[in-house]
């Protein structure tokens, strides 16, 4: 069955509210970021800071699709880097607007969901890691062949996009502001969505496909519509990405990234949302430390991996407990 | 398109599909034996091209490098499967996919620290330097056709092994039926390690015999781990028949689809244009025909019997 | 509506060179407890496959309600009304009784593409399977987590899902399987309150309660129906004593 939900004894409720004292926490820690930022240089902490708000936007879609519908998407970086692609490809091309810009993302999100989902969400398990491994990698690919847009190299975005012809997201705060409001709105609309009719079959095709196929749903179709709503989450945060760092290249969407993703939204703790947020800040803020203190970061990092896998099983929201 | 050119076209993409059968067929044993998804296979071969390499500017002979090679890969293969994998066995798919991520992120590094940033490259074998004539006028490197003659070989005794002796059988019937094999006295944990070793070897030779045509570098493994999941799905999971023949499908399609692709779009489209397009489409063929096969056959195109 | 619920033709199916279903054909009566009972091996689970979907039949036809579902998957059938319950218990552990039925009350009511209001506290959903739960004596546990329930509660739990579904036929892979004195005595009760809401096609090994239930028997060897009939005509049967109660007879 589902990769995640092995769980021979029953431990926590399938779909229980969030919780709001732990989200509510969180996103005003969020919105005080920017009072603090004096103190540890303003434009290296508002860059990190976004760095992790449009991350946190990634894993959180991720975590819809792992956390409650169980399945294991390994490609979820093709997202991120097709809308990074739209931002660069049509600013390239003078659309410069972000409405526009986002609208081709998330259209493209979606077409690409539904196209490869199609194929992918046939099979369970392994397959599907494997499978969207692969498509993944072709976007990557693919990427790296637009010889007119920067091929391997990638390429410098003239500026930020422009919002409705005005220039609002000049100004690093404001760009901050933008990415944690979107994280904000669809937070809240996601927590609507696993709970809703279509959350619940969700989270009971990926407790048991049998049983709701028994009781007369096919999970292929919810399972599809909700690999496009994630897919078109992660395409957004592609939008604001390309924003934020000023740059499109191949290595927004390397496997690498993908993986990356997956262990935001699993450190946190999958099927609580705010969890993905949590893994985020956690991943992203472990990595900024450790290059700190060497070039070879990486050396310690995978074994930090490694460890958080094999001990800290639930992730964070785990440990402060999910009703906190 | 001249034929000669597709001749050597057809022969490197046939190399490429036997080096991607060596990664690709212990990736499928592993996970047919043990139900264990192994991210860091495509390290193994890293490390087998970068022991080669460093082997051999010690030894001053490729021939005692890949000898010291092949045993150093088993042993680095034998404590990462005592050290991590071994805890992951009876972990999710999930677990494991992100707990040898992290064996990635490990080992890459090191290498870079080892023997740093900058591609190695080691010499062709003077023995096998040089070209041989396979057809009229048409000339193709010996150690090209060395290495197509080494994966023939390997596969042979693959299959050998697998279905005519007795391990093989165990490691069909594991994959079938682990416990049952358990059941039946046979030292589970032992077969493991031996499949385990045995697959992070074969991904070690894979990486020492291309070490002289490629060059060497961290991130080498990663590309060809991703072609390799790509074929073992189109094969059809645990199956070496499969596995076999869709290393050989996709190696042939990867390289001829970057010469093929441009020369068939200029039949519709203005050079340039033509050009430019196969080039981005050629890299996506294989996932292409991934899909379709997946399409049409949603568990590869020899399911091993579960 | 007139003429049987079910209709099962020369159906048949082999894997490999074993046939294990080899021309089934029977007929169940809307309102009727069937019970299709044969030893271990005559194929009684293969055919409990075929008529749920989650096994291709090689050959014959299955007519529900009049229509043919032969090629039908198993959700298109629980939806015009055909509903099993598993030999081994299928519920989902992490889900609370009360869900697990609520969901199955969802499963037949309108579209599931609805993305915005919480279904936790929607009427619609929870009255119905409240309703069923008081039923089924499960009542009190409505807010337990499936997976916490005793063996015989779950496979109430498991009647109470099926008949959720708005059924006209249930069928039951050995409901009474696992379960003890106490608990059967409660489950046999209850089919026979089922039995009032649609019809049923019950797979047991638990000769005692299926006479005790049955309208009509059958009775299925090595892949064959060798007797169809009210239960004390089936009982007395010489074709009947001789393949599956021999050693009774002798």
């Amino acid at each position: 069955m589902s990769d995640v939900a092995v769980l021979p004894e029953p431990a926590t409720p399938a779909f229980d509210r969030p919780g709001t004292l732990v989200p509510v926490v969180v996103f005003g820690l969020l919105a005080l970021v920017p009072l603090a930022a004096p103190l540890g240089g303003e434009a290296y902490v508002m860059s990190f800071m976004t760095r992790v708000v449009v991350l946190a936007l990634a894993a959180l879609s991720l975590d819809l699709l792992i956390g409650y519908a169980g399945l294991v998407s390994f490609g979820h970086a093709a997202f991120l880097g097709i809308g990074a692609y739209a931002v660069g490809i049509l600013s390239a091309e003078g659309v410069t607007d972000i409405v526009a810009q986002s609208a081709v993302a998330l259209a493209v999100s979606a077409a690409f969901a539904l196209v490869t989902g199609a194929v992918a969400l046939r099979t369970e398990g392994v397959y599907l890691i494997m499978i969207t491994l692969a498509f993944g990698q072709m976007m990557f690919f693919l990427a790296s062949a637009l010889a007119g847009y920067g091929g391997d190299d990638g390429m410098t975005l003239p500026g930020r996009s422009l919002v409705l012809g005005r220039d609002l997201l000049a100004g690093d705060r404001a760009l901050y502001y933008v990415a944690l409001a979107v994280l904000g709105t669809v937070y809240l609309g996601l927590r609507r969505l696993v709970a809703s009719r279509f959350g619940r079959v969700l989270a009971g095709t990926r407790e048991n496909a049998t049983r709701m196929e028994a009781i007369g749903f096919a999970p292929f179709g919810y399972r599809l519509v909700a690999y496009a709503i994630s897919g078109v989450v992660a395409g957004l945060a592609g939008v604001l990405l390309a924003n934020q760092t000023g740059f499109v290249s191949p290595a927004t969407m390397s496997w690498q990234r993908s993986g990356d993703l997956i262990f935001m939204a699993v450190l946190g703790g999958l099927g609580s949302l705010h969890g993905a947020i949590l893994g985020t800040v956690a991943f992203l803020l472990a990595e900024e430390v450790l290059a700190h203190f060497t070039e070879h970061w990486r050396i310690v990092f995978g074994p930090f991996l490694i460890l958080a896998v094999l001990f800290a099983r639930g992730g964070l929201t785990g440990l402060f407990g999910r009703r906190a | 398109m001249s034929t000669t050119l597709l001749l050597i076209q057809i022969l490197n993409g046939l190399q490429f599909g036997l080096i991607l059968f060596l990664v690709a067929a212990g990736l499928t044993l592993v996970f047919g034996v043990m139900d264990f998804i192994n991210l860091a296979h495509g390290v193994q071969y890293m490390v087998g091209a970068y022991l080669a390499a460093a082997f051999s500017a010690m030894f001053g002979s490729f021939v005692l490098g890949l000898a010291a090679a092949l045993p150093t890969a088993l042993v680095i293969g034998l404590v990462l499967e005592l050290l991590v994998f071994r805890h992951l066995y009876a972990r999710s798919h999930l677990d494991q996919v992100l707990a040898t991520f992290g064996v990635i992120v490990f080992l890459t590094e090191a290498a870079r620290m080892i023997w740093g940033v900058e591609p190695l490259s080691i010499d062709v074998p003077a023995a096998l330097s040089g070209s041989i004539e396979i057809a009229d006028g048409v000339l193709y490197p010996v150690y090209r056709v060395a290495i197509i003659a080494a994966g023939l070989g390997v596969g042979l005794l693959l299959y050998v092994v697998v279905n005519h002796t007795r391990l093989g059988m165990l490691i069909r019937a594991g994959a079938s039926n682990a416990p049952m094999v358990s059941a039946l006295g046979v030292d589970i944990r032992l077969l493991f390690t031996f499949v385990f070793g045995f697959g992070a070897m074969l991904a070690g030779f894979a990486g020492a015999m291309v070490a002289p045509i490629l060059s060497v570098e961290p991130s080498m493994g990663d590309t060809v781990v991703i072609l390799a999941f790509v074929v073992i799905v189109i094969g059809g999971i645990g199956s070496i028949r499969g596995t076999f023949l869709a290393a050989l499908l996709v190696g042939l399609v990867d390289t001829l689809g970057r010469f093929v692709a441009p020369a068939l779009l200029k039949l519709v489209l203005d050079p340039a244009a033509a050009s430019q397009t196969g080039r981005a489409i050629a890299p996506m063929l294989v996932y292409i025909l991934m899909a379709a096969t997946l399409f049409v056959r949603p568990a590869g195109l020899f399911p091993a019997r579960r | 509506m007139s003429g049987p619920i079910l209709r099962v033709e020369r159906l048949a199916k082999s894997y490999g060179a074993l046939r294990v279903t080899n021309d089934v054909s029977f007929a169940v009566e809307p309102g009727e407890l069937h019970a299709v009972i044969g030893p271990n091996g005559a194929g009684k689970t293969t055919l409990i496959h075929q008529l749920s979907g989650t096994a291709r039949p090689d050959g014959g036809r299955i007519l529900f309600a009049g229509r043919d579902v032969t090629r039908a998957t198993m959700p298109e059938r629980v939806r015009l009304g055909l509903a099993r319950s598993f030999q081994i218990t299928t519920i989902l552990p992490r889900f609370t009784v009360l869900e697990n039925v609520a969901l199955a009350v969802q499963a037949r009511s309108g579209s599931s593409f609805r993305f915005w209001r919480a279904a936790g506290h929607d009427p619609a959903l929870n009255d119905p399977a409240t309703a069923l739960l008081d039923r089924f004596g499960i009542g009190t546990r409505a807010h337990m987590q499936a997976g916490f329930l005793s063996h015989g509660e779950k496979r109430q739990l498991e009647l109470a899902i099926a008949l959720a579904t708005d059924p006209k036929l249930i069928l039951l892979d050995e409901p009474l399987a696992g379960t003890s004195h106490e608990e059967t005595r409660r489950i046999v009760e209850i089919l026979r309150e089922l039995k009032r809401s649609c019809a049923i096609l019950l797979v047991e090994h638990d000769m005692e309660a299926v006479f005790a239930l049955a309208d009509r028997v059958s009775v299925l060897v090595y892949g064959e129906i060798v007797a169809t009939g009210a239960p004390d005509s089936v009982r007395a049967d010489p074709a009947v004593r001789a393949a599956y109660l021999g050693e009774e007879a002798a």
